[in-house]
C-alpha cells in the first residue's frame, strides 16, 4: 500500500525540507523550458498564478476557466484576508506558529512537511503581492496593517477591505496577462475541460468542450495541471459561486488520481439564512462580525421568532450559548464548533426566523458600548448587504445567520511536489487536499493557492519534466481520439435522455441528502442509509433527466447536467469516507466519536491517516490507501475551547 | 407577487433577435432577481423550451459576471448594486419588466442575455499590469505608501469588469473601466517605470477594440455598481496627455 502512495517528504529537519529539496530537484535549462508545453486548468489564485510564474519561467502554458474571463474566478468572492507569517506586528507571530496553528487547526490531519513550506513562503507572497499593485490595508504611517481573523492569536492576516480574494485574484490575473501579451500563455476562455487524456500511462492533455460553439477538442501537453477549485456545491446550497464544480477533479479521479479525505467539509457559521426553496446560493457574513457580534437564541423555544420581536426579549430569557459553553473564546470559537451549536440549538427547537433554522447575531451591545459610528466603520457594508438581502436593518434588529456549506478540504492526492499519483498530473488550491487537514483556519486558503502557484509548483514541475522527452505527442493519437469520443457520447446521452425532470431538481435533492446525513453532524446508520438514497438519485437521473438544446452551441443546461452526474458520483465517495472515518475531526464530527461533554473526539491510533480512494469501475466500490500521518514537530493534543 | 417579463432572446451571434414576453407568478419579494429568472427558466425547461441563456457565477456582486439591463438601466433600478444584488423586493405586483443584454458593438450578443466581453481581458493584456516576475521583489513594507493614497488606489481598483458602464453610455465608450486601472497604478509606487507606456498601450487597444469616444456624461458612473468616480477618467485624460508629450512610443 505505502508504494502505491509515496509522499515524497525529503528528509532531514522540518525547517530545512523546503530549502533542501529546492536544491536537490532536477532543473530544466531555460533554453529547454520553451519545449515543454504545460495544461494549466482554472484560474482563480492557484491557477493564475502558476499559469504566470509558469510562463515567466520559459514554458509554453495553455490556460483554461469555464467563465468568459479568468479574472472571474471564484477566488475572487474571498472577502477577509490572507495570512503570512511576517510579524510586521511585533506579536509574537513566526512560521513556526503559523505553522503550528494550521496543523493544530486542521484537527492534526494534515502533513507536517507540506504545512511548515507553505507558512515558509507565505511571507513571499506578501511582498509579490505588493510588487503587482495590490492595494492591502495600510495604516497611517503607510505600513501594511493586519488582524487577526478567525479566532488567531496574532495579527497575522493582510487584507483590503471585505475583498481581499478581489484584489490578489486580480493581481495574479494582471500577471497572467501579461503572459498572454508576452504569448507564453494561451488563454482559453468559456472552455471545459471534461477530461484527461492519459498516454502510457502519464497526463498527456486534455479534452474541453467550447462552451460557445459546442465543439469538442484535444489539447496535448507534456503536464497537466489542475487548479479548479473546491467541490462545495455537492451541497446544492453553498457558498460557492455557481458554476463552482467537482469536474475537473473527477474525471481525474477517474482516471487514476486518487482522491483524498472527501468527507471533510467546512461548514462556515456565520451565513444568511436559506429564506425558501427559490434560494440558489447562500451568502457568506464575513467572520469578522464575531468579533462584535453575541450569538444566541430563546431560553424556552419560541416559534417562528423574528428579529424584530426578538429585540422585545428580555436578557433573562436569552441563551448567549456560545458564550455559556466556552467562556474563554466565547463567541470566537471556530467555525466547527460554532456551527455545530447553532445546529444543536436549532435542532433542540430553539431556532429562529420563520424556519426555525437559524441564530440570532446581535449588535446591541457592541453598538452601546462602541457607538453606532464605530459599528458602521468597521462592518458599514456587511450591513448594508444584509438589509438589502433580506430587508432587516441589522443596526436596529439582531441579523439571523445559520451554517452553510463553505469550503472543502478535500481534493486530489497529491504528494509533496503537488503531484498526483498519476505522473505529470499536479493539483494545487483547493482542488488538492493537502495542507488544511479536518478543518482549515480563516484567511488560509488563499495563502495556500497563491503558495501553490506562485512558490512551489515552479520549482517542483520542473523535477519532473527534466525527465521526459521533449516530444510532443499529436492529438491524432490514439488516446485523445478515444477520449474525445468518450466525452461526445457522455454530451450524446445527457442530451438524449429527455425525461421529465430538470438538472436542478436533481441537484437540490442530493443537496438535501448530503446536507443531512453529511452535514455538520454525522452517524453511521444516517450515512448508510444516503448511499442508498445517491445511488437511486443516481439512476434515476441517467433515465429521467431532462437537458434541452443542442450540443454545438451555448448550453447552459447540458454544461450544469455533466457537472451535477460528477457530483452525484462524488456524493457517495464523500458518504464512504465519512462512513470509514468512525472519528470526529475538524469539519467531520461522528456522532458516535464525542466526549462526555458533547466535543468532538479524535482517535488518533486509529485515524491518524489521508485516505485516498482510487476508482475503481463505474457504480464500484473504491479502494481505500492510507497514507500514514507522522508528527514529529507537534504533540498532538484534543482541541479545546472551554 | 405576478409579473409579465420582456426578455432579449437571440439563438445566436449570426441570427437576429426579438424580444419576448413571459409570465411569471408566485415570485417571492425575498428572491434575487437571478432566482426569479431562475423560476422562469425551470418552467422553461420543464415545457421542453430553452433556457433564457445569462451570465452569472458568483451572485454576490463581486466576480462581474452578471449584466442585464433592466428597464433600460445596466444593473437595473438601484445604485450601486449589481444585478445578482437586486432583490424582488424592489418590484411589484403585476409590473412588466424588459431584460435585454448589454449593447455595445464592442460587446457582441452570444445568445440571448449573454455577450462577449473579452474586450476587457484585451485591454488589460495590452498594459494593465505591473512588470514583475514571481520571485525578486523587495519586502512588502519597503515603500511605505500614505494611506490616504493606497486608499484611493483601492477604490479605483474595486472595478470588477462588469461592463455596465459601456452598456450605460450612448457612446459605448470604456473610458471608465480603462481609467479605474490606469488610475490605481498610477497612484501607487509600484506602477511609476512603465507609467507612460501603460496608458498609452491601454487607449491604444480600447480604440482598436472599437469603444466609442468620451463625451463626459457621466451616465456610466452612475450606472456603474462599484460606484467608480468620475474623477478617474480626469486622471486618465491628464496621464495620456502627459504621456503623449513625452512619449517614448513615437
Ligand atoms: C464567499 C467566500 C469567501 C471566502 N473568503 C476567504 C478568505 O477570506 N480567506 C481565505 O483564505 N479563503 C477564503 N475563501 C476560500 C477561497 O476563496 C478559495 O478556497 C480559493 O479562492 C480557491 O482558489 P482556487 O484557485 O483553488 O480555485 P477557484 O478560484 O475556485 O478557481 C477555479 C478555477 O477553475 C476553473 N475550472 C473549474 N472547473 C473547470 C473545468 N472543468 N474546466 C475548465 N476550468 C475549470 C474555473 O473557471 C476557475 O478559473 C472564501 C470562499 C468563499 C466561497
Ligand atoms: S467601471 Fe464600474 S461599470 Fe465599468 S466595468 Fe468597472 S465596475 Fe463595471
Ligand atoms: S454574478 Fe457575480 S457579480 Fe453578479
Amino acid at each position: 500500500m505505502s508504494t502505491v502512495l509515496n509522499s515524497k517528504v525529503p528528509e532531514g529537519p522540518i525547517a530545512e525540507k523546503w530549502s533542501k529539496h529546492k536544491f536537490n530537484v532536477k532543473l530544466v535549462n531555460p533554453a529547454n523550458k520553451r519545449k515543454y508545453d504545460i495544461i494549466v486548468v482554472g484560474t482563480g489564485l492557484a491557477g493564475a498564478s502558476a499559469a504566470a510564474s509558469l510562463g515567466e519561467l520559459g514554458y509554453n502554458v495553455q490556460a483554461f476557466c469555464f467563465q468568459d474571463s479568468p479574472r472571474r474566478a471564484h477566488s475572487i468572492a474571498a472577502q477577509g484576508g490572507i495570512n503570512a507569517a511576517k510579524n510586521y506586528q511585533n506579536d509574537g507571530d513566526s512560521i513556526h506558529r503559523l505553522f503550528y496553528d494550521t496543523v493544530k487547526g486542521g484537527d492534526y490531519r494534515s502533513r507536517e512537511a507540506n504545512v511548515y513550506r507553505l507558512a515558509e513562503v507565505s511571507v513571499n507572497i506578501i511582498d509579490q503581492c505588493v510588487a503587482q499593485g495590490v492595494p492591502f490595508a495600510r495604516d497611517y504611517g503607510g505600513l501594511l496593517s493586519n488582524r487577526s481573523f478567525g479566532g488567531a492569536q496574532v495579527s497575522r492576516t493582510f487584507y483590503a477591505r471585505g475583498q481581499t480574494g478581489q484584489q490578489l485574484l486580480l493581481g495574479a490575473y494582471s500577471a497572467l496577462s501579461r503572459q498572454v501579451a508576452n504569448g507564453k500563455v494561451k488563454l482559453h476562455s468559456r472552455s471545459e475541460m471534461l477530461d484527461i487524456v492519459m498516454v502510457d500511462g502519464k497526463a498527456r492533455g486534455i479534452v474541453t468542450r467550447d462552451l460557445i460553439t459546442g465543439k469538442i477538442e484535444s489539447h496535448s501537453a507534456h503536464a497537466v495541471v489542475l487548479a479548479t477549485g473546491g467541490y462545495g456545491n455537492v451541497f446544492f446550497l453553498s457558498t460557492n459561486a455557481m458554476g463552482s464544480n467537482v469536474t475537473a477533479a473527477w474525471r481525474a479521479h477517474k482516471k487514476g488520481a486518487f482522491f483524498a479525505n472527501p468527507c471533510f467539509t467546512q461548514i462556515h457559521p456565520t451565513c444568511i439564512p436559506v429564506s425558501g426553496d427559490h434560494q440558489s446560493k447562500l451568502t457568506l457574513m464575513s467572520e469578522s462580525l464575531r468579533n462584535d457580534g453575541r450569538v444566541w437564541v430563546p431560553k424556552k423555544a419560541i416559534k417562528g421568532l423574528l428579529a424584530k420581536d426578538a429585540v422585545k426579549l428580555a436578557e433573562e430569557d436569552r441563551d448567549y450559548y456560545l458564550e455559556r459553553k466556552y467562556p474563554s473564546f466565547g463567541n470566537l470559537v471556530p467555525r466547527d464548533v460554532a456551527s455545530r451549536n447553532a445546529k444543536t440549538v436549532c435542532d433542540e427547537g430553539r431556532g429562529v426566523g420563520t424556519t426555525g433554522l437559524a441564530v440570532f447575531l446581535d449588535f446591541k451591545d457592541a453598538i452601546k458600548r462602541d457607538g453606532k459610528d464605530l459599528i458602521e466603520a468597521k462592518y458599514g457594508n456587511l450591513f448594508d448587504m444584509y438589509q438589502q438581502i433580506t430587508g432587516d436593518n441589522p443596526y436596529e434588529v439582531p441579523m439571523m445567520i445559520y451554517p452553510a456549506v463553505h469550503y472543502t478540504m478535500g481534493g486530489l492526492w497529491v504528494d509533496y511536489n503537488l503531484q498526483t499519483n498519476v505522473p505529470g498530473l499536479y493539483a494545487l488550491g483547493e482542488c488538492n487536499f493537502s495542507d488544511h487537514g479536518a478543518n482549515r483556519l480563516g484567511a488560509s486558503a488563499l495563502m495556500q493557492g497563491l503558495a501553490d502557484g506562485y512558490f512551489v509548483l515552479p520549482y517542483t514541475i520542473g523535477d519532473y519534466l527534466s525527465g521526459i522527452s521533449y516530444e510532443k505527442i499529436p492529438t491524432t493519437h490514439e488516446s485523445f481520439v478515444k477520449a474525445e469520443k468518450e466525452v461526445k457520447d457522455t454530451v450524446n446521452k445527457l442530451l438524449s435522455i429527455k425525461g421529465s425532470k430538470t438538472v436542478d431538481e436533481f441537484h437540490k435533492k442530493l443537496g438535501h441528502i448530503m446536507w443531512d446525513y453529511c452535514g455538520m453532524s454525522r452517524n453511521e446508520e444516517g450515512l448508510k442509509k444516503a448511499k442508498g438514497m445517491i445511488r437511486e438519485l443516481r439512476e434515476e437521473f441517467w433515465k429521467d433527466v431532462n437537458v434541452v438544446g443542442s450540443p454545438d452551441e451555448l448550453n447552459m443546461s447540458l454544461e450544469k447536467a455533466g457537472r451535477v452526474a460528477d457530483f452525484l458520483e462524488l456524493g457517495e465517495l464523500m458518504v464512504d469516507d465519512a462512513l470509514h472515518r468512525e472519528e470526529s475531526c475538524g469539519g467531520h464530527f461522528r456522532e458516535e466519536s464525542q466526549t462526555p461533554e458533547g466535543e468532538a473526539l479524535r482517535i488518533d491510533k486509529k485515524f491518524s491517516f489521508v485516505s485516498a480512494w482510487e476508482f475503481t469501475g463505474e457504480n464500484q466500490e473504491e479502494n481505500l490507501h492510507k497514507e500514514e500521518l507522522e508528527f514529529e514537530n507537534v504533540k498532538l493534543t484534543q482541541r479545546s475551547y472551554k | 407577487m405576478n409579473l409579465t417579463l420582456k426578455i432579449w432572446r437571440q439563438k445566436n451571434a449570426q441570427e437576429k433577435g426579438k424580444m419576448v414576453p413571459y409570465e411569471v407568478s408566485e415570485v417571492s419579494p425575498d428572491m434575487s432577481f437571478l432566482e426569479m429568472i431562475d423560476v422562469l427558466n425551470e418552467q422553461l425547461v420543464k415545457d421542453g423550451d430553452e433556457p433564457v441563456h445569462f451570465d452569472h457565477d458568483c451572485r454576490e456582486g463581486i466576480c462581474g459576471m452578471c449584466s442585464m439591463v433592466i428597464n433600460g438601466r445596466p444593473h437595473g433600478p438601484k445604485q450601486h448594486i449589481t444585478t445578482c444584488q437586486l432583490h424582488m423586493r424592489s418590484f411589484s405586483d403585476g409590473e412588466t419588466i424588459t431584460i435585454e443584454p448589454w449593447r455595445a458593438g464592442s460587446f457582441p450578443v452570444v445568445k440571448d442575455l449573454v455577450v462577449d466581453r473579452s474586450a476587457f481581458d484585451r485591454i488589460i493584456q495590452a498594459g494593465g499590469y505591473v512588470s514583475v516576475n514571481t520571485g525578486g521583489v523587495p519586502d512588502a513594507n519597503a515603500i511605505p505608501i500614505p494611506k490616504r493614497i493606497a486608499d484611493e488606489a483601492f477604490d479605483a481598483a474595486t472595478c470588477i469588469g462588469c461592463g455596465a458602464c459601456v452598456a450605460a453610455c450612448k457612446n459605448a465608450s470604456a473610458m471608465l473601466f480603462v481609467s479605474a486601472k490606469v488610475a490605481q497604478l498610477a497612484m501607487l509606487p509600484q506602477g511609476q517605470v512603465e507609467r507612460r507606456n501603460r496608458v498609452e498601450k491601454m487607449i491604444a487597444q480600447m480604440d482598436e477594440e472599437g469603444f466609442g469616444a468620451c463625451t463626459n456624461t457621466g451616465a456610466c458612473s452612475a450606472e456603474c455598481p462599484k460606484d467608480i468616480s468620475l474623477t478617474n477618467i480626469a486622471k486618465l485624460n491628464r496621464e495620456y496627455m502627459s504621456a503623449k508629450l513625452t512619449s517614448d512610443n513615437i
